[in-house]
């Protein structure tokens, strides 16, 4: 796949000089395929530790593009830089599935030159219909999957199987358990629980779910979002809800960690790559992009980051003795579609802040 | 120079507490009292009493722990008293997420405290301390405790030797020294001392959500939420902007009160000679 880009970028380089200097000054959403990216700077905004330590170097390498990567800890902290000011300095952000929907209705997204992204012909086809953004028009799947409980299968007299083994646990349970702190997953198994969509926007089921979650608060050892694994690993917690990929950081250290989706169901989490509409490099964007999508880069993120990737090709490369010591990870698209993908809840989301205030100050 | 950097951020705070939260998040320029009415619900008002009731049981027990420190450190020799003076600083020397997590290390129900009390078979099953208001008062109470002793110190050592000579000599036991004439006139660095752990003890976010465990909440953790969890700045500046007030408020009675102290014998001395 590499070799097919630099042909493109050196027909580039020859072609046109005058014109791209003009394209770089105009906001101008038009994209001119025949830009010379190379001309370019890219400064793309990632989670820390999300994607391969030597990506800017390779892909700088491969492009002859000059590349920042910075990091951000949460969605959230990235939206803040995204919403407030004009031109956040950023291109391309990588953000979950429900804050590009929210982005793109900001007017803030690039759409997808389709044209100059060819690797998407990798991704499965389920990758591609996905609610929060139908057809993949301003963003493209890095990394998806699921929600569930992430366990110490040698310290738990029965395995978990359903939402309620967590929210009104087994009286040897009480006070080791773990739930997720960010508002929308920490409703999540309660929602759930009682038949609910992971989107409700009915303020009664928030209100059945404040009532449970008050009840469970009791049970629990802490809310925690970001050291559950660790708390399992040292055995101070026995169960967690988790997201998937993160629970494998636990398995790494310990195999007793096992990982499962409760019966009644969970969420599908996906993780994209945006174009930001105010970018002055939008040619390189799209390449960066492209470049991601190639089946060897997301091989590595499944590989070492341990979290699933909707690139088909990318995990027929993954290593089986991975997959065997990580289950989650062969986790079929067809599997994650059966969950519920989350979306942007817009004038209802403070509804959710609110019960997470209500909860942990409750 | 002050103005840009101390003053345009706290504008911006009240400027932004009239507008409103974006569909998506972001700021609507949409000006209303709406984020102040939202204040008087009785979630935040809990909230609010709550990070206040912490500040003030930090606060207390940093004097009570602070003030025989401070008095202990007065009376050492010169040499001791650097040593025991750079002592107390040292912790602020090192990464503070660093010294919350050692107390993790110390509180969880595997951890020393623990296994040194079950070891010693004082105990047979673990406490649950971690994860619970009182590690967050421990954990302030640990963090804040120098911002308490020196001040106190600084106002101990200040004082007059020769006072305390003087009302031993006329008598005085040293209880009735300490009461008459050592602690009145040690009151603004009490007062300065309260002020220096309470504000950031009511208003630290990160303690409370390493060793409370998310489950006890204080102002700034709501603040600090409506930033970077519910992208709701309108709402997070006006929680800001109470946060200041009140702490505007207490800094100008803190004022207040040690002029009075300080100018307090200017008066009589005044009032004597008319």
């Amino acid at each position: 796949m590499r070799s097919k880009i630099i042909p493109l970028l050196v027909v580039a380089t020859f072609a046109t000089t005058a014109l791209t200097s003009c394209a770089g000054a105009t906001t101008s959403s038009a994209l001119d395929p025949s830009a010379d990216v190379t001309k370019q700077t890219l400064v793309v905004s990632n989670w820390a530790g999300y994607y391969p330590e030597g990506l800017a170097a390779d892909f700088e390498a491969a492009t002859g593009i000059k590349i920042t990567i910075v990091n951000h800890a949460t969605n959230e902290e990235i939206m803040g830089k995204l919403t407030t000011g004009a031109d956040s300095g950023i291109d391309v952000a990588f953000v979950s599935g429900q804050y590009a929907q929210a982005l793109n209705e900001a007017g803030l997204l690039q759409p997808m030159e389709k044209s100059m992204i060819p690797n998407e012909k990798n991704l499965y086809t389920e990758a591609t219909t996905l609610s929060y953004d139908m057809g993949n028009n301003y963003s493209i799947p890095y990394a998806w999957g699921t929600t569930g409980l992430c366990y110490r299968s040698d310290l738990m007299p029965t395995a978990p199987t359903s939402w309620n083994d967590l929210l009104n646990p087994a009286p040897e349970l009480v006070g080791k358990t773990t739930m997720l702190s960010t508002e929308r997953w920490m409703a999540l198994p309660a929602l759930k629980a009682m038949g609910m969509s992971v989107n409700s926007t009915n303020p009664d089921d928030l209100a059945k779910v404040k009532t449970q979650l008050l009840t469970t608060k009791k049970t629990l050892l802490a809310f925690d979002d970001t050291t559950f694994y660790s708390k399992l690993i040292s055995g101070e917690s026995v169960m967690a809800e988790a997201w998937d990929g993160w629970c494998n950081y636990g398995i790494a250290e310990d195999p007793n960690i096992k990982f499962v989706v409760p019966s009644e169901g969970s969420d599908l989490w996906v993780d994209t790559m945006t174009v930001l509409k105010s970018s002055q490099n939008k040619e390189a964007a799209m390449a960066f992009v492209n470049y991601i999508l190639e089946a060897k880069t997301q091989a590595w993120v499944a590989e070492n980051i341990l979290y699933k990737v909707p690139n088909e090709a990318a995990m027929k490369l993954v290593d089986p003795a991975v997959l065997a010591s990580y289950p989650n990870l062969t986790m079929t698209p067809a599997e994650l579609l059966k969950q519920e993908t989350v979306i942007d809840l817009g004038e209802f989301s403070p509804q959710y802040t609110k019960l997470a205030t209500e909860v942990m100050a409750g | 120079m002050l103005l840009v950097f101390v003053l345009a951020p706290l504008v911006l705070i009240l400027g932004y507490s009239f507008f409103q939260r974006g569909r998506f998040g972001g700021v609507v320029f949409n000006f209303s009292f709406d984020n102040f009415a939202r204040l008087i619900d009785p979630l935040y008002v809990n909230v609010i009493m709550t990070s206040v009731g912490m500040g003030l049981v930090v606060t207390i027990l940093a004097l009570a722990l602070g003030y025989p420190t401070a008095l202990a450190i007065v009376r050492l020799s010169p040499k001791w008293r650097t040593i025991a003076l750079v002592a107390v600083l040292l912790p602020f020397w090192t990464n503070f997420l660093v010294r919350t997590y050692a107390w993790i290390l110390l509180l969880n129900n595997a951890g020393w405290i623990n296994q040194a009390l079950q070891g010693m078979g004082v105990i047979h099953e673990p406490l649950t301390m971690l994860y619970t208001p009182q590690a967050v008062a421990i954990g302030l109470l640990y963090m804040y405790l120098p911002l308490m002793i020196l001040p106190l110190y600084s106002s101990l050592a200040s004082q007059d030797a020769q006072l305390v000579e003087a009302a031993t000599n006329l008598g005085a036991s040293p209880w009735r020294v300490f009461r008459t004439v050592t602690f009145p006139m040690s009151i603004p660095g009490v007062l300065t001392g309260c002020v220096f752990v309470f504000v950031p003890a009511m208003s630290n976010f990160v303690i409370p959500e390493l060793l409370g465990g998310g489950k006890t909440v204080l102002i700034g953790n709501l603040i600090r939420d409506q930033f970077l969890k519910a992208r709701d700045w309108p709402f997070g500046a006006a929680l800001a902007l109470v946060l200041t007030l009140l702490l505007i408020a207490l800094l100008v009675a803190q004022q207040r009160a040690s002029k009075r102290l300080t100018d307090g014998p200017e008066e009589r001395k005044v009032s004597s000679r008319a």
